[in-house]
C-alpha cells in the first residue's frame, strides 16, 4: 500500500527532457468531503465549462449523476444504513452519508491518449492527460476507450443563435461544439504556478493537489489513522503504479467499494491487450486472403 | 468485515453506467459493411485476375472503387468536426486502430479508384493492374482493422471478443464481396462468387455463435434489444440468401440477384448487431462490474495475495 516514492523528479523525461515537470495529480480524500460541490462550481468557473441543463434525479444530493464534456468535477452522493465506525457499537439509527468527487484520474496508461487518432490528446509535461481542442475532430474514439467513463463528446452548439444540428446527411461543418471535453487538471493554472481550481475551492481539503510521489505517502499515512480509528470499509483505489491502468495520477480514499461510487472496481487500458489484437488482425487478414484463393478452388459451377 | 460482498445483489451506483456509451451514429455500421465489402472485394478481383475470370475481376474492382468511395464519406460524416478530418492524417499511431485504419483507406481508396477509373475508359492497363493489386494489398487489413478499432475499448461486448471479431468481419466481408459479385456477373462466370458468398456466411455464423458463447455473460447483448433484433436479421438473411446462391442462382440471374441482396442485407445486419451490442454493453453497469469483480475474487483468493483493507 505504502507506494514507495519512485525517487525521480522528473516523470516524463524521455518526453519533455529539461522540460519535464514533477508528475502532479490529486487525492481526493472521500472521508473529508462534505458535498458542498464547491469543486464543480470552481470547475465550471475557471474553465469556461458550458452548462448543460438541470435534471431533479431524486439521487440523494446528487443531480450531475455523471463526469462528461460539461461535468469535469462530479459530486456523488450516496446514502447507507451502515456505521462510519466498525459494527456500530450498538447505535440504533446507523446512518452514513457517503459524498465523492469523482475526477479524471489521469492514468499512467492512458487508454484515451493511446487510441486517439488526431494526436489531440497528449501527455503534459506535469504527467497529466489532456485534450487539445484545436486538434481534437470528435471522432469519439476515446469515448468508449476510458474504462471510467470519463469522457465524452460535447453536444452544444458552438454559437448561441446556431440552428440545431441535424445528425444525418453529409453536410460538413456541423453547427455545433462536436469534440471532446474532459478536466485538464488545469493545465493553464499549473503553467502560471497555481493549483486547479477544484483543489483551490474545496474547503476541507477532501481535494488535494501536489506531486504525486508526495500524495501517495499522505494518502498512506492517512489510511492507517482511519484504519486504526476503524472506519468501515476505508481502502485507497488507484494509488497502485501496479494496477491495471499503472496507477491514477489523480486517486481516491474511498469508504465503500469503487462500484459504489460508480467506479470501475478492476479497470485495465484496453491497450494492455494492443500487441495481442493487432496479432489476431494479422492472422484474420491472411485468413481472408486465403479464403477468397479457396473460393477460386474447383469448378464453373 | 462489514461491507457486502457481492453475490447476486450487485451494487452499482444508482444503476447507472460505469462506462460511456459510444459516440458513434448510424455511419459507423455502415461503414464497417462497405468497409468489408470494399476490402475483400479488392482481394477478390486481383485473384479473378490471377485466375483469368477476367469479368469478375473488372466488376469486383467497380464494387470495390465505389464502397472505398462511400467509406471516406461516412467516416467524415461522423465525425463531431467534419472540416477537419484531415487531422486523421496528422499522425500515425500505431496504438490507434483509428489511425491505422484511416491510412489504410485512404491508400486503398486512392487504389481502387485509379484502378476501377482506368479499367473502365480502358486506358493505361499496366497503371490500371498495378494500382488493382496495391488495393488488393491493403483490402484484407480493411476489412479486418474495424473489428480491432472496436476491439480496442473499453466496452466488454468488443474487448472479450477481441479474439473471434477479426475473423468474423473478415469473414463477413467474404461474404459480403461473393454476394456482390454474385449479382453483378452472369451465373455461369459467377461460380467463385457464389462459393465465397455461401462460404463466407457458414463461417461468418458459426464464428458469430463461438463468439456469443465464449463471451457468456458479457455477451447477453447479442440475445437482447436491437444487437438480438439485428441477429435475428442477419441469421434469417444470410442463411435464406447462402440457400439461393448455392442451388437456383447457378442457372437463374433472378435468383442471384435476390440471393446476393439478401446475403449483402444479412451480412450489414451482422454489423450492426454487433454495433448496437457495443452500446447495450456500456449501458447496464453489471456488464462491467460483474467480470471486473470476479478477477479481483480470483487474484485475491490466488496465494500470496492479502488484501486487508476492508
Amino acid at each position: 500500500m505504502a507506494a514507495e516514492p519512485t525517487g525521480t523528479p522528473y516523470a516524463w523525461p524521455d518526453t519533455y527532457g529539461d522540460e519535464a515537470k514533477e508528475r502532479m495529480g490529486f487525492f481526493t480524500d472521500t472521508s473529508v468531503c462534505i458535498g458542498c460541490k464547491a469543486c464543480e462550481v470552481a470547475c465550471k468557473e475557471w474553465n469556461l465549462v458550458p452548462d448543460d441543463g438541470m435534471v431533479w434525479t431524486g439521487e440523494s444530493y446528487d443531480n450531475t449523476s455523471t463526469l462528461g464534456a460539461n461535468s469535469w468535477r462530479h459530486v456523488a452522493f450516496i446514502e447507507q444504513d451502515k456505521p462510519l465506525h466498525g459494527d456500530g457499537d450498538g447505535e440504533v439509527d446507523a446512518l452514513r452519508w457517503l459524498m465523492s468527487s469523482d475526477v479524471c484520474k489521469h492514468c499512467t496508461h492512458a487508454a484515451c491518449l493511446d487510441v486517439c487518432p488526431t494526436g489531440s490528446l497528449f501527455r503534459s509535461e506535469y504527467g497529466t492527460v489532456v485534450v487539445q481542442e484545436d486538434v481534437c475532430n470528435g471522432c469519439g474514439y476515446c469515448v468508449p476507450a476510458c474504462p471510467f467513463g470519463v469522457l465524452d463528446r460535447r453536444h452544444i452548439a458552438r454559437h448561441s443563435g446556431d440552428p440545431p444540428h441535424e445528425i444525418l446527411g453529409l453536410q460538413l461543418g456541423k453547427n455545433e461544439d462536436g469534440r471532446v471535453w474532459k478536466c485538464t487538471l488545469c493545465y493553464d493554472r499549473l503553467k502560471g504556478g497555481h493549483e486547479p481550481a477544484c483543489a483551490k475551492a474545496c474547503p476541507t481539503d477532501s481535494i488535494q493537489f501536489g506531486p504525486l510521489d508526495e500524495l501517495r505517502e499522505r494518502a498512506s499515512k492517512r489510511m492507517e489513522k482511519l484504519q486504526a480509528e476503524d472506519w468501515n470499509g476505508a481502502r485507497l483505489y488507484g494509488e497502485d503504479p501496479d494496477d491495471g491502468v499503472g496507477g491514477f495520477g489523480a486517486f481516491f480514499l474511498l469508504l465503500d467499494e469503487p462500484e459504489v461510487y460508480g467506479l470501475p472496481p478492476d479497470p485495465v487500458v484496453t491497450t494492455s491487450h494492443l500487441a495481442e489484437m493487432w496479432k489476431t488482425a494479422a492472422v484474420a487478414t491472411g485468413a481472408l486472403v486465403l479464403g477468397v484463393v479457396a473460393g477460386f478452388l474447383g469448378g464453373a459451377r | 468485515m462489514s461491507v457486502t460482498e457481492v453475490g447476486s445483489g450487485m451494487r452499482s451506483y444508482y444503476g447507472r453506467p460505469v462506462l460511456k456509451e459510444p459516440v458513434w451514429q448510424p455511419e459507423i455500421p455502415w461503414y464497417f459493411f462497405t468497409g468489408g465489402l470494399g476490402g475483400a472485394s479488392s482481394v477478390l478481383s486481383l485473384v479473378a485476375r490471377v485466375s483469368g475470370h477476367e469479368l469478375l475481376a473488372q466488376r469486383s474492382i467497380q464494387i470495390a472503387s465505389a464502397a472505398d468511395a462511400v467509406s471516406p464519406l461516412l467516416l467524415i460524416s461522423d465525425l463531431g468536426r467534419p472540416e477537419r478530418f484531415l487531422n486523421m492524417l496528422r499522425v500515425f499511431k500505431v496504438t490507434s486502430p483509428m489511425s491505422v485504419g484511416s491510412w489504410i483507406l485512404a491508400y486503398s481508396s486512392a487504389a481502387s479508384s485509379v484502378s476501377a477509373f482506368l479499367n473502365t475508359i480502358g486506358r493505361l492497363p499496366r497503371v490500371s493492374e498495378l494500382a488493382r493489386t496495391a488495393s488488393a494489398v491493403s483490402g484484407a487489413p480493411l476489412a479486418v482493422y474495424t473489428a480491432t478499432l472496436i476491439s480496442d475499448t473499453a466496452i466488454p461486448v468488443w474487448h472479450e471478443a477481441r479474439r473471434e471479431l477479426p475473423f468474423l468481419f473478415g469473414s463477413s466481408a467474404i461474404a459480403s464481396a461473393g454476394a456482390a459479385g454474385a449479382i453483378a456477373v452472369p451465373p455461369a462466370q459467377a461460380a467463385p462468387a457464389r462459393r465465397l458468398a455461401v462460404g463466407g456466411v457458414l463461417v461468418e455464423n458459426a464464428l458469430f455463435n463461438l463468439m456469443e458463447k465464449q463471451l457468456g455473460m458479457v455477451g447477453e447483448p447479442y440475445s437482447k434489444g436491437e444487437a438480438g433484433k439485428f441477429k435475428k436479421i442477419a441469421v434469417g438473411c444470410t442463411l435464406g440468401g447462402a440457400g439461393l446462391l448455392a442451388g437456383p442462382a447457378r442457372r437463374s440471374r433472378l435468383a442471384a440477384t435476390v440471393g446476393g441482396a439478401l446475403v449483402l442485407a444479412g451480412e450489414a445486419a451482422v454489423r450492426w448487431s454487433v454495433f448496437k451490442a457495443g452500446f447495450q454493453s456500456a449501458r447496464d453497469p453489471k456488464y462491467t462490474i460483474e467480470p471486473q469483480r470476479e478477477r479481483l475474487q480470483r487474484s485475491r483468493t490466488a496465494p500470496g495475495s492479502a488484501e486487508g483493507s476492508v
